[in-house]
């Protein structure tokens, strides 16, 4: 039973697809309860990265405590747990989800549900959270709220029937939101006497005061001076600091079940404080964590380097520092004979990769090559013993390969029912193999197809949204492994492999895919002062064949009084576009053309 | 003291030639009064009443088409330099023209004047191929020109020619080189066609360019137009300059040895006092600041040791008779094949450079990868 404390307050997240509005919903709720000004909105809410700005997504979890009073003056306690959006963050998503005891779901009025909804639906009803859907966008000329609703109510299977019908942008049903978080969304329970059980959905670093641990207390109080162990990873810590988001950092006097804030502990790294852990007293333990707990892996994997092998340290320093604050990135040195010394990086899926490489060079000012992104496979050796690559230059001679398998994912997509033949097409090309289609309100398909991952972590979501006008959604989990007739692709420039291009592939689709990169690659190389052959080849099989002709000068005509400042600042501007280059062998070859085997079409 | 050329920049012309970039207009006749004012006002800065003139040992009028002035204007000019200068007794002076813009008794004037040395663009000896370039003028008039000019008392003269132009065959550039050495001029500048952004010639090579001459046949037109020179008696002691012996350029191969010169002018350029710095290249915007200001410069660079070693080399390497080592070591102080021994040994191993006792100097490949061998140095 809820404590009186309890009953007035009220967890939950906000599930939405990108563009349906889930910001601009969070921030008009926290104007209506009047937690922030609105000059304060622009500088702490909004003040995230700019990465996340831009692209309209959420990388970190935050959270926001509001204070709403009803009609009847009573004063309600809301926490909101705003989540990563995306597929690559599914674990973070469902510890946040874990955090809450509720969650507003947001559709777009003239869009509908998407498949990235859906996933994360699913994952709500998986942690029992109730459902408040909320239509939004009822202001656009193409908002169909009726059709939302009936959409909400066969895909999902909960009543939308009294939904909020909301514009967050025109401030339009904002009122009957908080209403329905009040009437409609559980208060926390769990005993404020018990041992303490937190459960960490977040961790910040932050240069001042360590790591910052984002919690949501399900049992117990915990008060600053309190000793406190993680128990996965049984490291222990003296809290210095415990308090709410306001959404900037206040300190109070404890956190009780049902509260969700951070914890302070002059942590230094967020490995010890692993999303998913339980938090506990270390001097009068709780008997079991939480459930749920898993450390996270990365999915796919590439090479880092730096474009000057002088700024080797520099990317170090600065992953070791991105580290600090996203415990599922991973990074160990590696040695290219083509790219010099770098970094084998895992990720949890592409768009984590995106966001780091990006950060790196924003934040940290660097100069990347990056190789092909590859995803773990397994190798059972003829000798019994089994490996997992993942850096495609690993892999071991054909002699000693007994068999290879890939991991496999399920794949859903959902669009307007005309693209249907378009998808299943691009799915077959991708190797595919077709499950179930449903038809959603008569318009629109819901396909599931089992897809190899090395075949969607390429361009698969960019030729899904070509081919649809940009419609489809689309959503993937990773289900396993499966044999695969695999074989590495290698290419050789001016006769030499070049290890950092080499990749796996199916061997079906090791000839195209060897034509296609030969033929970039041409494009991408500058001529020099010899003929480069490049070829592609399978073992010692050479499947084809581009020759960069040579140059035949590279001089200029004319250099006079007026001329040589010009030409100076030439030669300059020539130079620096060698120093981007990668010199193999005797052969300059630009950063882009590692990333060339990614763009096949 | 140390000699130092002289530029003086004239930026009229009957008519835009197509691939032109430089800094030259037609169509504004009205202006060239009060551009002959500005630029003696600039001239006319450099007239020390105390300390020592800058000492000048050539000067170079160029353009556009200086030769669309009347000779007593450019003799003025002349003058003008004299007086403000200390303007060596065996200077070299030379006047650009163009066929059509001179007659023997212009000719003469410059000539009585001072001028010693007259370089003509011809550019090709096929009629249509410079009506193509938008040139005013046919190869017979060429051919008058450099006549005129040798009968007015003119014994060095250049030609300038361009090779690379679409619709241009390799038969139509030895042709061109024939036939201007048989007019016995001293010197020829032989350019491979540059389609700069910005030009006439540019917008049509956008939309495709009728037999435009691929990379290979240029390169076998260079090569063949140096050995056909040599055959003739020209020796090529720059990337696109020949000469006979004796004859080479002195203004220009300052530049190639990176000394100070003085420019004055619209768009002029100048490196004095280890200082470049350049004019506005508007010429209203010319005439305005010198007659407000006295002063129309728009930005200056001061070079420091290591970029005037960078420049040395850049430039020096663009000649034959490359760098010499005892002039090098003089200049900077240290030894060139010890400091950069790495690099050298480089170069000489893709077969750009060769070296011997006295000096570092291009090969015949080197000639077509001069940029290859700057940029070895640069840092």
């Amino acid at each position: 039973m809820p404590s009186p404390r309890q009953q007035k307050i009220r967890n939950f997240c906000i599930i939405a697809h990108i563009d349906h509005g889930k910001s601009t919903l969070a921030d008009r709720l926290m104007e209506y309860t009047g937690s922030v000004t609105e000059r304060e909105m622009e500088d702490q809410i909004l003040d995230m990265m700019d990465i996340e700005r831009e692209r309209g997504i959420t990388i970190k979890a935050t959270a926001v405590r509001l204070v709403y009073k009803d009609d009847d003056g009573e004063e309600y306690i809301f926490n909101l747990i705003d989540t990563p959006g995306h597929v690559d963050f599914t674990y973070e998503v469902s510890r946040s989800l874990a955090a809450c005891e509720g969650a507003l779901l947001v559709v777009d009025a003239s869009q509908g549900i998407e498949a990235q909804t859906l996933a994360n639906v699913y994952l709500a009803m998986d942690h029992n959270l109730e459902l408040i859907p909320v239509i939004n966008k009822i202001d656009l000329p193409s908002a169909q709220p009726e059709l939302v609703k009936r959409e909400i109510e066969d895909v999902i299977g909960i009543d939308a029937e009294s939904a909020p019908l909301v514009s967050a942008k025109n401030g339009i049903g904002i009122e009957s939101v908080l209403k329905s978080i009040v009437a409609h969304i559980p208060p926390p329970s769990g005993d404020e006497d018990a041992p303490l059980k937190a459960l960490i959905f977040d961790s910040l670093y932050d240069n001042y005061r360590g790591v910052i641990t984002y919690v949501r207390i399900m049992e117990g109080r915990v008060r600053p001076g309190d000793r406190i162990r993680m128990m996965a990873t049984g490291k222990e810590f003296e809290v210095t600091d415990v308090g709410i988001f306001s959404p900037a950092l206040v300190p109070t006097a404890e956190l009780c079940a049902g509260d969700v804030g951070y914890i302070t502990a002059s942590i230094k790294n967020v490995r010890d404080t692993r999303v998913g852990d339980t938090i506990t007293h270390a001097d009068r333990p709780t008997d079991k964590p939480l459930p749920g707990y898993k450390k996270v892996n990365p999915m796919v994997y590439c090479g880092i380097y730096p474009a000057d092998g002088a700024r080797y340290d520099d990317l170090r320093d600065a992953l070791e520092k991105l580290r600090l604050n996203d415990a599922s990135l991973m990074f160990e040195p590696e040695t290219s004979v083509a790219l010099g010394f770098g970094f084998r990086c895992g990720f949890l899926g592409l768009l984590h990769m995106d966001i780091i490489q990006e950060r790196l060079e924003r934040e940290y000012d660097l100069d990347l090559v990056t190789t092909a992104p590859s995803v773990i496979y397994k190798v059972v050796k003829t000798n019994g013993e089994v490996i997992e690559i993942t850096n495609p230059t690993n892999l071991p001679p054909v002699t000693e390969i007994e068999s290879m398998q890939e991991p496999m994912v399920k794949a859903q997509i959902m669009s307007p029912a005309e693209y249907t033949g378009s998808i299943m097409e691009l799915c077959q090309e991708r190797r595919g193999v077709y499950k179930t289609m449903e038809y959603i309100e008569g318009t629109r398909v819901l396909l599931t197809y089992e897809l190899p991952l090395n075949e969607i972590i390429y361009d698969f979501f960019d030729a899904l949204k070509s081919r649809t006008r940009g419609y489809a959604s689309f959503d993937y989990e990773l289900i396993g492994y499966s044999d695969s007739n695999l074989v590495k692709l290698d290419i050789l420039l001016n006769g030499e492999v070049v290890d950092a291009l080499s990749l796996i592939v199916h061997k079906d689709k090791a000839y195209q895919r060897g034509r296609v990169i030969a033929e970039k690659l041409k494009e991408l190389i500058p001529r020099q002062m010899f003929e480069i052959p490049i070829q592609a080849a399978i073992g010692n099989k050479i499947i084809a064949r581009e020759t960069v002709k040579a140059l035949r000068k590279d001089v200029l005509a004319k250099c006079y009084g007026g001329d040589i400042s010009r030409k100076k600042k030439l030669l300059e501007k020539q130079k620096e576009g060698k120093k981007r280059m990668r010199q193999i062998g005797t052969v300059e070859v630009p950063q882009e053309a590692f990333m060339a085997v990614l763009k096949l079409n | 003291m140390k000699a130092r050329g002289l530029y003086l920049h004239f930026p009229f012309c009957a008519r835009k030639c197509s691939y032109c970039d430089f800094p030259s207009f037609p169509g504004k006749e009205r202006y060239m009064a009060p551009y002959l004012g500005a630029l003696l006002k600039e001239i006319g800065g450099y007239n020390k009443e105390k300390g020592e003139k800058y000492r000048i040992s050539t000067i170079f009028m160029g353009g556009g088409t200086p030769t669309l002035f009347n000779g007593d204007h450019l003799a003025g000019a002349l003058d003008k330099c004299r007086e403000c200068f200390n303007v060596d007794e065996d200077a070299e002076i030379t006047i650009e023209s163009n066929p059509g813009t001179v007659d023997h008794k212009k000719l003469l004037v410059l000539r009585k004047s001072g001028f010693n040395r007259l370089s003509i663009g011809l550019q090709a000896w096929q009629d249509r191929l410079l009506k193509f370039l938008g040139r005013i003028h046919t190869a017979r008039e060429f051919e008058d020109a450099v006549l005129m000019a040798q009968k007015a008392g003119f014994e060095n003269i250049n030609a300038d020619v361009i090779f690379g132009i679409p619709g241009q065959s390799l038969e139509d550039w030895l042709e061109t080189l024939k036939r201007t050495a048989a007019l016995n001029v001293t010197h020829i500048s032989a350019y491979s066609l540059i389609v700069e952004e910005g030009t006439p010639l540019y917008k049509l090579k956008q939309k495709g360019l009728p037999g435009e001459v691929a990379e290979d046949a240029e390169r076998e037109m260079y090569h063949k137009g140096v050995d056909l020179l040599e055959r003739l008696g020209f020796y090529r002691y720059e990337i696109s300059n020949f000469a006979r012996p004796g004859y080479e350029c002195r203004h220009n191969l300052n530049y190639w040895k990176n000394g100070e010169y003085i420019g004055c002018g619209s768009g002029a350029h100048q490196y004095l006092d280890g200082v470049r710095s350049y004019n506005t290249p508007d010429l209203e915007a010319y005439i305005e600041m010198m007659s407000k200001t006295g002063n129309a410069s728009l930005g200056s660079e001061k070079i420091d040791r290591d970029q005037e070693v960078f420049e040395t080399l850049m430039l020096g390497f663009r000649l034959t008779e490359g760098i010499g080592k005892d002039d090098f070591h003089k200049r900077f102080g240290f030894d060139l094949s010890e400091r950069y021994s790495d690099r050298i040994s480089a170069l000489k191993r893709e077969g750009l450079v060769l070296e011997d006792d006295t000096a570092i100097r291009p090969t015949a490949r080197g000639f077509d990868f001069q940029n290859q061998i700057a940029l070895t140095f640069l840092d």
